[in-house]
């Protein structure tokens, strides 16, 4: 049944008022330089947002904590790494196989991703310090599972009490000798959100593994991919169209991802970068370091993978890829139309809200615009400006002082191993034809002129904006999912995918036209009213035709 | 090939390394708790991590929303203290989303640093940050001791210390349900207005996290125990705490700060602990149990007769919160089915005293340990198998790689519905979990018997 739907002839300004209304004037104004009217009118200065700034206490954010983009986001995904949280058990628990990053065992079968390893801190740990607790723990792990490697994450509590866990990492490290054990300072009251932890993560994995292992790798127009950490099973389609291209993707940073892959990354000769806002650090280091040019993909989306796969093979310049990737592209769109012309005519003309962590809120406004979709308003949980507004602002961000002690790392040209991929002249030559390095455009490019972009939403926002603007579709996650789904409005999970995918890649594309066909259609939303409910006004007679 | 391969038969002493936990940490059990006021928004006092975290677990186990604010500390607020965040947080909470009650409980971090709840209280109190009518309560939940059981008793007692007794006597029994499941709270409600006695159950999260789909989304639904009625608590003549890890503290208080006599009983979980419940229970109010009350009892009783034989020296492992455990390994041994691996991560060396007399006696050994993981538990389990599983999600790993049947009860369940609709307490919950655990030993039989032993009649 189609919903009777409100006609919406608010003007944004109007919309931001209203979403303002209710907050204390302090509030208000932080909010307003959260809220964003995408290209407001000429004559006023280009629109900034303000991102990556502390939360407002009170507010009911969606966003997690350093640890969480750390352990859960970053290292999680590594299936041969034992990683111990220190830490009292919440921390390790609620990110034990809670996020979908799927997994190959593979030959070697190693898999840590099932267990959960944690320090299990006690008030006496608190008191008294946790090192001892934390040497003795690796210690049992090393000696339980004899792991490549175990990786230590920093909670809360242990920055206040001063345990040096990289002290005693590098102890351990040194005694095992066949074991790298290094630590990871992701404190959950650092920085002011997800985002510090994925900067703490990128440094330690630069420092501590990338480049260890000095072997060639093997495998015809190497690249890396960045940024992707295969949720649903997003990876494993990815990693299905390179190889059917025959591109080698030697290291996934970090879904279904190996020690190995990480301490080989080097030896690739383009780094792809998925998620931005994760990975950006290791993107740069590695080409300061060994000469890896990068750049921005997506495979999100058949047509945004299509092209994807087409700038790396423009990268490589060599005939015989393009043809290859042409002639994939074909046969796999194939299944792509056959299914957009099933769906789009439902799909068509609908709208749809996206507030998602760092990437996703940009990335699926593709799939969206494939099924003839309208985003009315998006924004980020914890990505910067620079995700927002394209990275050319990125001379212009000011560190603030909640993430001022977010560690910054220099990195030099490797005087052994550094190799420019490319010559000077050929990039020249790539550029002049188009071709962008170390180039990411942003969100709000791509959104159309009114539409709104917010920051850091909140629940009352969120309640707000599809209260105004009834979309027929709200993506975000789970904490967010059944409030909005109370109102009749159906909500797409875009960390979880709610069980569902993979959504990248062809395939994946296939999946999601399907998916969001079912719940825009879906019978449910007009089961909301009882009939008696429907038709109040029939009130007790015997009526029995 | 096995998900926990890694795993060992050969068990050693672990000291310090927590494998596979079978509990979590406190605060999420004050949230809980929490969400069982009328109205109320629960707030942790934290870096906002935690709150998120505890947000998305109760959502994913009930499929419901749930709110909860948070104080969002920054590294500056971790070494200064949190207090003006608090106090931030406080005004923007009553001022965009308006509960009657918000309820502060805190983390390792708030609680590392030494932040003083009371004192932050007063503050918002003298300064104007909590308008006229509403209430802020807290509770401290500091996650490095006990467990999210721990941190949702704790959050109970601050409900109780809402308590002004008149000195008149109301005439109710307070019932403290312990951390059940909404519709385990509904369950305990009828059984107490079927035998007619008044009571005022704390907390309360029937209609709040089992609700409907309206088309209306209320960030305070109507269900829940209100304010008013705690403070009437006071002047109850009584209370039954269920469960000594969830419920007792609260009572106690009751008891000797508002001289509210208390019985600290089991969870009604299973024949002999809902016996106890409603012999108590009219005991204390002075009336007869009807006889509606037996015949449901009568119906328990009948199906463990009739099928008996399966449950006969079943072997059992299973995993959770003290308890629901002690309730459930006493069913277990009624129904002469061999509970042989208890485990629980909270610790209390009460739980294992408990378990152990319960299984005194019986034709099996118990191995039960308090403030373990499941990591020992799987290994115990490869070195003497079991034929079935019962606690929470977290076991599906081991049911798969051992091919065991589990039956999923207790905190969390993440992957199967149907925990906040139908109760396990009572006697129809005791049919509910003989159903339960029945249902899959028989799917299982029915899976493994041989061609020419495959019954149409079981």
């Amino acid at each position: 049944m189609a919903k009777t739907k409100k006609v919406v002839q608010l003007m944004p300004t109007d919309i931001k008022d209203e979403l303002l209304k209710k907050y204390p004037p302090k509030v208000a104004r932080k909010r307003a330089k959260q809220i964003m009217i995408n290209e407001a009118t000429e004559s006023e200065a280009p629109p900034e947002i303000v991102a990556n700034v502390r939360t407002i206490p009170g507010i009911i954010t969606m966003r997690g904590c350093t640890y969480a983009g750390c352990k859960g986001v970053i290292m999680g995904p590594t299936r041969d790494i034992v990683n111990i949280t220190h830490g009292p058990i919440g921390c390790g628990f609620y990110s034990w196989l809670t996020r979908r990053n799927q997994t190959d065992a593979g030959e070697d079968g190693d898999n840590y991703m099932p267990y959960c390893f944690s320090t299990d801190m006690q008030d006496q740990d608190i008191i008294f310090g946790g090192e001892k607790k934390l040497e003795a723990a690796i210690q049992e792990a090393y000696d339980l599972f004899h792991p490549k490697g175990i990786c230590v994450f920093a909670t809360c509590p242990v920055g206040l009490i001063g345990d040096d866990i990289h002290a005693v990492t590098r102890k351990m490290k040194a005694k095992f000798g066949d074991c790298n054990v290094f630590a990871f300072s992701c404190e959950g009251y650092k920085g002011v959100s997800q985002s510090a932890g994925h900067h703490i993560a990128n440094n330690q994995v630069f420092t501590h593994l990338v480049g260890e292992n000095t072997e060639p790798k093997e495998g015809e127009y190497k690249i890396n991919l960045l940024g992707e950490y295969n949720i649903g099973g997003d990876g494993f389609e990815i990693d299905r169209v390179l190889k059917k291209c025959g591109i080698t993707n030697l290291a996934t940073f970090s879904g279904n991802s190996t020690y190995d892959q990480f301490a080989s990354a080097q030896h690739a000769d383009l780094s792809c970068v998925m998620c931005h806002r994760s990975i950006n650090y290791v993107a740069d280091m590695l080409e300061t370091k060994y000469g890896i040019p990068w750049i921005k993909v997506n495979f999100i989306g058949a047509k945004s993978t299509a092209k994807s796969l087409r700038k790396i093979a423009e990268y490589f310049g060599d005939k015989a890829l393009i043809d290859k990737v042409e002639a994939v592209i074909a046969e796999e769109m194939l299944e792509v139309e056959s299914v957009i012309s099933d769906v789009r005519p439902r799909t068509d003309g609908k709208t749809a809200m996206l507030f998602v962590g760092g990437s996703r809120a940009h990335h699926y406004q593709d799939l969206f615009e494939e099924m003839g979709m309208k985003t009315l308003s998006a924004g980020y949980e914890f990505a910067h400006r620079d995700d927002y507004e394209g990275r050319h602002v990125i001379p212009d961000l000011k560190v603030d002082a909640d993430s001022r002690n977010i560690e910054e790392i220099e990195v030099e040209a490797d005087s052994e191993f550094y190799n420019p991929r490319k010559t000077p002249e050929e990039i020249k030559a790539l550029e002049d034809a188009g071709y962008k390095f170390k180039h990411y455009e942003g969100l709000n490019p791509q959104m159309d002129k009114g539409t709104l972009i917010i920051d850091d939403l909140n629940q009352y926002e969120a309640e707000k904006l599809v209260e105004i603007m009834k979309p027929d579709i709200f993506c975000a996650g789970i904490k967010e999912k059944f409030s909005i789904q109370k109102t009749g409005v159906p909500m797409k999970q875009l960390h979880s995918y709610d069980s569902g995918g993979p959504y990248a890649g062809f395939k994946g594309a296939v999946n999601f036209y399907k998916e969001i066909d079912r719940l825009v259609g879906s019978k449910v939303w007009s089961y909301m009213k009882a009939p008696w409910q429907e038709n109040p006004e029939l009130t007790a007679t015997f009526v029995w035709e | 090939m096995a998900l926990l391969r890694h795993t060992p038969t050969e068990v050693k002493e672990r000291k310090a390394l927590m494998i596979n936990p079978a509990k979590t940490c406190q605060p999420i059990g004050a949230m809980y708790a929490a969400l069982g006021i009328n109205g109320c928004l629960p707030h942790s006092h934290g870096s906002q991590g935690c709150c998120a975290y505890h947000r998305s677990t109760l959502t994913r186990h009930y499929k419901e929303p749930i709110s909860a604010a948070t104080s969002s500390f920054t590294e500056g607020a971790s070494v200064f203290g949190g207090q003006a965040n608090l106090l931030q947080a406080v005004n923007n909470i009553f001022t965009v989303y308006d509960p009657e009650v918000i309820a502060v409980h805190t983390t390792c971090l708030s609680e590392t640093i030494g932040d003083d709840l009371n004192q932050i209280r007063d503050k918002a109190i003298k300064t104007g940050k909590i308008p006229e009518g509403k209430t802020m309560i807290g509770a401290p939940t500091p996650s490095y001791v006990g467990s999210h059981v721990t941190g949702f008793s704790n959050m109970v007692k601050a409900m109780a210390q809402l308590a002004e007794p008149t000195g008149k006597k109301s005439g109710k029994v307070n019932i403290i349900p312990g951390w059940v499941e909404p519709c385990d709270m509904e369950e305990i409600k009828r059984l107490a207005a079927m035998v007619g006695v008044d009571i005022t159950l704390f907390p309360d999260t029937s209609g709040v996290l089992n609700g409907p789909l309206t088309g209306e989304y209320k960030m305070f639904p109507d269900g829940g125990v209100t304010v008013k009625e705690l403070k009437a608590a006071g002047d109850a003549t009584g209370t039954l705490a269920l469960g000594e890890w969830c419920s007792a503290d609260a009572a106690r208080w009751l008891d000797s700060k508002c001289k509210v006599p208390c019985s600290v009983l089991d969870m009604p979980f299973g024949l002999a602990a809902t016996d106890r419940f409603i012999d108590v229970l009219r005991t204390v109010a002075g009336v007869p149990v009807p006889d509606t009350v037996a015949y449901e009892r009568g119906q328990l009783v009948d199906m463990i007769s009739d099928m008996h034989q399966y449950f006969y020296g079943k072997r059992v492992a299973l995993w959770g919160d003290p308890d629901q455990l002690i309730s459930m390994t006493e069913f277990l041994v009624s129904l002469d089915m061999h509970p042989v691996y208890v485990v629980t991560g909270t610790p209390g060396k009460k739980f294992e005293k408990r378990i152990k007399e319960i299984c005194a006696d019986k034709p099996f050994e118990v191995k039960v340990k308090a403030k373990g993981d499941m990591f020992l538990m799987h290994q115990w389990i490869k070195n003497e198998p079991v034929d079935l599983l019962i606690g929470n999600t977290y076991g599906k790993y081991i049911a798969r790689d051992e091919d065991i049947p589990m039956v999923r009860w207790g905190f969390p369940i993440l992957d199967r519905q149907g925990h906040q609709y139908f109760p396990t307490v009572g006697y129809k919950g005791g049919l509910r979990l003989l159903e339960m655990i029945l249902g899959r030993l028989l799917d299982r039989k029915d899976r493994d018997d041989p061609e020419q032993k495959f019954e149409l009649v079981l």
